[in-house]
């Protein structure tokens, strides 16, 4: 079956042991991780898994019911690209001096819409948030003056949905609570 | 509740007597001992069994647990301890068996340092449970107690781990306790959707040749008469899964048997010519679906079940009833229209006469002076009323106790079904029996299966408990020579057994028993067996090339069933 690059986000308690309870679902499937984020979400106390997989939908559907399934795992949800958001940063370090030498670089920077993070006399870093493809371009762009050191981040998305799932669930469960 | 300070152990103790805890079955040792220790003062409010290795508690408690319907308990210490449950605590989650499992822990100080008997509890454990969780302040115990047993016991049951560092064990701490109810993360039975409902009722209001496959959410969602309640009123013929066994009586004129590889012929022939198939509280497991391609393509599928999960795994569905069984079932049937179905149902007659002529005649009742499998769990079935419990070990004993043990009440069959765990039977028929103690509970076992946990005799002596033992001894690992010698040319590899004398050795642990090789001997040795309530060990001297059959060889269409 066509496999697709899915966004899969998990809201959960925040408590130990549940990356690996996540990830031990897509191991056991021979699914690899393309990127994780984990990190607290904008609700206190819940924290937000955003991982990229590639799979069929059949096979999304499945994890994300197991990944659901787990005691403290509040809710999961999986999109393809065209329903989120998402974005990526990349770090890249190279010579000052390869700077100086021509302003290729920097009009790189301009295309990309990259910044100066860092200069100092011996090396520069340099951001760049995009998705993936662009990252990678800047990358080979920026590697013909020789990238010493390059570090990419995970997606984080947003969804593009006008109902904010996450809340409702919550605020229903604590409906229930109550009653 | 009092505000005096207690030790954490003391709040386990406690916060098990809160939760109804009346058996354990467990195991001391040095990261448990001083919970071993607060048990001593508890021992008038809740038995504890000393089983001989810890693979025999967990298996009890699942013997227990099938049979009440309780949440097993289990206490054993760290590390080898810990390890040593693995298997029950596997065995449970795959076959949705309630269960709070204690498991010792070194100080929380030497966490991670590799102390003595150390092991990662809490790693090991999250993919074979429903939850796990390392408790490292006596403060946590009855937050985590409660926990623990509203997750194993709600929803689709299943195994939770506690792992109780000794320090936690000894901390003094104020003890209250509130049994919990509720969890923002964990929706243990989902709301009934009652458009699901009325496309169901639909489905089966215009089928001319429904199915029913019922699985052990039947029995676990306490829905036995609402199961038969809703058969009943639509006229639909129902087959069993291994562990959806006992659910309704053998002798129910819609109850047509056992599904799947060793099945019935009909069940199996019948589920490619269905119209809707209804499963109720069963996975597709491969040993029920074989080949999924030509699985029921046919029909329409209408899928009950408690866990969202299981909905299209295997097999899709085209209407999926969520919820507990005893609610969606009753909620159905409210809905169906009374129905009669003769034909079909007749048409199964035709498939278990010839089952009945080629395998079922022979096993049960053989021509030759060999005693069969089928032929001693016919008779025990038989002398016990249909009224005893039957437990398993696995392999061939498993599936001729399933094919032709007979049963007229439920929860009567205790065996290792997803798992498969050799071992698991004469612990498991120890735990049924301190779970049903006015029942007679038959254990039925290969020479193989019964020496991976025949230590837990010594558990029959010290408790005596009055387990009736069948040994169906082949000399084999039968199973295995069974598919050495239709799948690899018959090259017995290492499947021959060199047995010990078992009546002998049930002897030396106190228990009565007897070896038979004649089909007199065997009805003599049967009649003695059941005439009081100790334990009895009856070592059969089976036929050494018996085999189970029909047979549906594994990864083949539903339908290619082997009759010889």
């Amino acid at each position: 079956m066509e496999k697709t690059l899915y966004t899969v986000i998990v809201f959960s308690e925040n408590r130990p042991g549940l990356l690996n309870q996540v990830s031990i679902i897509f191991s056991r499937r021979q699914l690899n991780i393309e990127s994780l984020t984990v990190s607290a979400s904008s609700i206190e106390g819940v924290h937000k898994f955003t991982i990229t997989v590639n799979a069929d939908e059949e096979e999304i559907d499945k994890v994300v019911k197991q990944i659901e399934k787990r005691i403290d795992v509040l809710k999961a949800y999986y999109y393809t690209d065209d329903e989120v958001i998402y974005q990526e940063v990349a770090l890249y370090k190279v010579d000052t001096d390869s700077i100086l030498e021509s302003d290729e670089i920097e009009q790189l920077v301009r295309k990309y819409n990259a910044r100066f993070l860092e200069i100092t006399r011996t090396f520069s870093v340099i951001e760049m948030t995009g998705h993936t493809d662009e990252i990678k371009e800047l990358y080979y762009a920026l590697d013909k003056f020789g990238v010493k050191q390059y570090a990419r981040s995970g997606r984080i998305a947003i969804t593009k949905s006008t109902s904010e799932l996450l809340s409702k669930f919550l605020s229903d469960r604590e409906e229930e609570a109550k009653g | 509740m009092s505000q005096s300070q207690i030790s954490g152990s003391q709040a386990l103790m406690r916060a098990f007597v809160a939760e109804g805890v009346e058996t354990i079955f467990g195991y001391p040792g040095g990261a448990i001992m001083p919970v071993y220790d607060a048990l001593y003062d508890f021992h008038d409010k809740m038995r504890h069994i000393l089983v001989r290795h810890e693979q025999g508690a967990v298996h009890a408690a699942q013997g227990y647990s099938r049979v009440t319907g309780k949440t097993g308990v289990v206490i054993v210490t760290s590390g080898p301890a810990a390890t040593n449950v693995i298997t029950g605590v596997a065995d449970a989650m795959i076959d949705s068996t309630p269960m709070v499992v204690v498991c010792g822990q070194v100080v929380a100080s030497l966490l991670a340092t590799d102390a003595f008997q150390e092991t990662d509890v809490v790693g090991i454990t999250q993919p074979i449970t429903k939850w796990s969780y390392q408790i490292r302040s006596a403060a946590e115990i009855p937050w985590a107690v409660a926990r623990a047993f509203y997750i194993a016991r709600e929803g689709r049951p299943g195994p939770v781990v506690l792992d109780l560092t000794k320090n936690a064990q000894i901390e003094l701490m104020n003890f209250h306790y509130e049994p919990c109810t509720f969890i923002r993360s964990f929706i243990p039975t989902p709301p009934i959707d009652e458009q699901a409902v009325s496309d169901a009722a639909a489905l089966i209001n215009q089928a001319k040749k429904p199915f029913a496959l019922v699985g052990q959410g039947v029995i676990l969602g306490n829905a036995e008469n609402e199961l038969l309640a809703m058969l009943e009123k639509a006229q639909i013929p129902a087959a069993w899964t291994l562990l959806g066994l006992s659910a309704m009586p053998t002798d129910h004129p819609l109850n047509k048997g056992m599904l799947g590889m060793h099945g019935n012929y009909a069940c199996n022939i019948k589920t490619n010519e269905c119209d809707v198939l209804i499963a109720i509280g069963m996975r597709f497991d491969d040993r029920v679906t074989s080949k999924l391609a030509t699985y029921a393509k046919q029909a329409k599928v209408i899928h009950f079940d408690i866990d969202i999960a299981e909905i299209n795994k295997n097999v899709k569905a085209d209407v999926a009833v969520l919820g507990n069984s005893k609610e969606t079932i009753a909620a159905v049937t409210k809905q169906l229209q009374p129905a009669r179905h003769d034909e079909w149902i007749a048409s199964f007659d035709s498939y278990a006469k010839i089952e009945h002529d080629e395998v079922i005649k022979e096993e049960v009742d053989p021509s030759t002076p060999d005693i069969k499998m089928g032929e001693v769990i016919r008779k025990v079935s038989e002398v016990t009323g249909h009224k005893a419990i039957c437990v398993t070990d696995v392999g061939q004993n498993q599936m001729m106790g399933a094919r032709y043990f007979q049963f007229s009440q439920t929860r009567s069959m205790v065996t290792s079904g997803g798992l498969g765990t050799m071992g698991f039977g004469l612990p498991a028929a120890i735990g049924a029996k301190i779970g049903a103690p006015h029942r007679t509970v038959c254990l039925f076992c290969g020479d193989g299966g019964i020496q991976m946990t025949i230590q837990e005799l010594g558990t029959i002596l010290q408790e005596n408990i009055g387990v009736k033992i069948i040994v169906l001894n082949n000399h084999f690992l039968g199973m295995v020579r069974q598919w050495q010698e239709m799948f690899f040319d018959e090259r017995y590899s290492f499947t021959n057994m060199k047995n010990p004398d078992f009546v002998a050795l049930a002897k030396a642990y106190g228990i009565h028993g007897k070896s038979v090789s004649t089909h007199e001997e065997l009805d003599q040795a049967i009649a003695e067996m059941v005439s009081n309530d100790d334990a009895y060990l009856l070592e059969v001297q089976i036929e050494p090339k018996g085999m189970v059959l029909p047979m549906v060889p594994a990864g083949a269409d539903i339908t290619d069933v082997r009759l010889k």
